[in-house]
């Protein structure tokens, strides 16, 4: 496609989840202003890189998609012998549709697959195949999925709505997760995966940057996009030409984004001066924007990186936390100081990186046979090939160093 | 017509003992408070006085009653309230001010309207 038919198609994607917004509400079916937007967008692909675009793309995209919707209403009122309400004839877009939208597909009565799948498939305007394979679940399990979710929405009344603000923190943070999910879906996503799959980020940054937008002064919303940029600013330094994971410590720096670390770095000194109590998704970016302004790992601000993270449990007390706080620590003071801290963590003996972190301080403790055990106990445990493969060559490099060790003085008997 | 219907899930007690006055109380609390928009609902005895009917051998057949079902899990449904709310957010809001909700759990399930 050349570049202007993608603008004319990130255009009708972008203006086209708006009208979907509005018809919803006009409507009061997903179902139907689904099928009257799709409608509409496949007539402006066609016809506006032949006939250039309309001076208000949204009004073209409503008025069209309108009509079909009224087809469709009349259609369904026929069949069910009704008079096809009226209703809609005056559908004009409020500021706060496309608001309503991303609340009511990210509502927390709503599975959180389920809050995924309709993100993508409406907000983000996918296909369902497209949703399907992106999230790796076979089409009449995720057209399964989608169902269910529309049904519930319809019968259950969850409102098309912006809430209210003393509930707005809540039901953010439940739109920020969702948010959060389908960057880490793409981001788990290896070279091997699908196109569509690894597209995800993009999907998920396109959403965040919608957030922002809608809601320029939520710390929530600037810290969750502040956080997605950062981490997409290492994509390229990430993984290995065979796709495996590289650490950060081993990443090229060269290679990371510089104008998103820039971007992301700002949007954490807005988020944080928006903030006026800790809030978790701007403390994790203040945590990346650390790593991501160091030039070097071993020139990291430790002490930055710990203090944040000290703040972070206040509001986030999770082991995982705690486990990435302890890895900061050896960092800090070294691995003597961080091993109590790690093994003090309860609650992640079935988390691979708990053992693999252990095994790692262990081996810089000079304690092999501890530290075999240890990426022993990770391997055993439900990772990735490519984070499975880099165990294996952690713990052969382990036993390549004990060899001369083990010839001249064997273990004494257990 | 009530639209949606909240099942209270809490520890299978007897709201006659004299120990659950003061929880009895905050259920009182909530019926005068929410008043307007719960038109019906009431604490059930616990299920050691429940009983199942079933009729054998399909329509017609021989009645089967049976005691039970005891509850097996911590909570068992102990109550219920018809709501009369207009969307979920609402019934979710009238459905956090029944004691079960911080006791046990609240079900809360949209009532069909048959339009009869």
């Amino acid at each position: 496609m050349t570049s202007a038919g993608d603008a004319v198609a990130r255009l009708v994607r972008d203006e086209g989840t708006r009208v979907l917004a509005t018809l919803i509400r006009v409507t009061g079916s997903v179902d139907v202003a689904q099928d009257a937007t799709q409608d509409a967008v496949v007539r402006a692909l066609q016809m506006w890189p032949v006939d250039g675009v309309p001076d208000n793309p949204r009004a073209w995209l409503l008025v069209t998609a309108k009509r079909r919707a009224i087809d469709i209403l009349r259609r369904e009122a026929r069949r069910a012998g009704k008079e096809a309400e009226s209703m809609i004839t005056d559908a004009v877009p409020a500021r706060d549709d496309l608001l309503r939208l991303v609340f009511t597909c990210c509502h927390p009565a709503l599975a959180v697959e389920a809050q995924v799948a309709l993100a993508l498939r409406t907000l983000g305007g996918l296909s369902m195949a497209e949703v399907a394979r992106a999230l790796l679940v076979p089409e009449p399990t995720m057209a399964k999925r989608l169902t269910r979710a529309k049904q519930k929405i319809a019968q259950a009344r969850i409102p098309y709505r912006v809430p209210p603000d003393e509930e707005l923190p809540a039901r953010l943070a439940s739109v920020a997760a969702t948010v959060y999910l389908i960057f880490n879906e793409g981001y788990a996503a290896g070279s091997g995966d699908s196109l569509v799959r690894v597209a995800l980020t993009a999907e998920a940054l396109r959403l965040a940057r919608m957030l922002a937008d809608l809601m320029p002064d939520e710390p929530t919303v600037l810290g969750l996009l502040a956080l997605l940029v950062l981490h997409d600013s290492r994509r390229t330094a990430r993984l290995s030409p065979t796709g495996g994971p590289v650490l950060l410590a081993d990443q090229d720096r060269s290679r990371w984004h510089a104008e998103s670390i820039k971007e992301g770095v700002s949007l954490v000194g807005r988020a944080l001066r928006r903030s006026p109590a800790p809030n978790s998704y701007v403390l994790q970016a203040a945590i990346a924007a650390c790593h991501a302004l160091a030039p070097s790992y071993a020139e990291t601000n430790w002490d930055a990186v710990v203090s944040w993270y000290d703040v972070l449990l206040t509001v986030e007390d999770t082991p995982v936390t705690r486990l990435n706080r302890a890895v900061a620590v050896a960092e800090r003071d070294g691995p003597a100081e961080a091993l109590p801290l790690v093994d003090a963590i309860e609650g992640l003996s079935g988390y691979p990186w708990w053992h693999a972190t252990r095994a790692e301080l262990l081996r810089r403790l000079d304690r092999p046979a501890e530290a075999r055990a240890a990426y022993e106990n990770a391997l055993t445990l439900d990772l990735s090939t490519p984070q499975a493969d880099h165990l294996r060559n952690r713990l052969a490099d382990l036993k390549e160093a004990e060899k001369p060790e083990e010839t001249q003085e064997p273990p004494p008997p257990p | 017509m009530p639209s949606y219907l909240a099942l209270t899930y809490t520890a299978d007690v007897d709201w006659t003992e004299p120990e659950q006055a003061a929880e009895l109380a905050e259920y009182r609390e909530f019926m005068a408070a929410a008043g307007a928009v719960v038109p019906g609902g009431t604490a059930l005895y616990p299920t050691a006085t429940a009983t199942q009917v079933r009729v054998a051998g399909g329509k017609g057949g021989d009645v089967l009653t049976t005691d039970g079902p005891y509850a097996e899990t911590k909570e068992a449904l102990t109550g219920y309230y018809l709501l009369d709310c207009a969307d979920l957010d609402e019934a979710v809001r009238v459905a956090a001010k029944l004691p079960a909700a911080w006791n046990g759990a609240v079900e809360v399930r949209p009532i069909i309207d048959f339009g009869g």
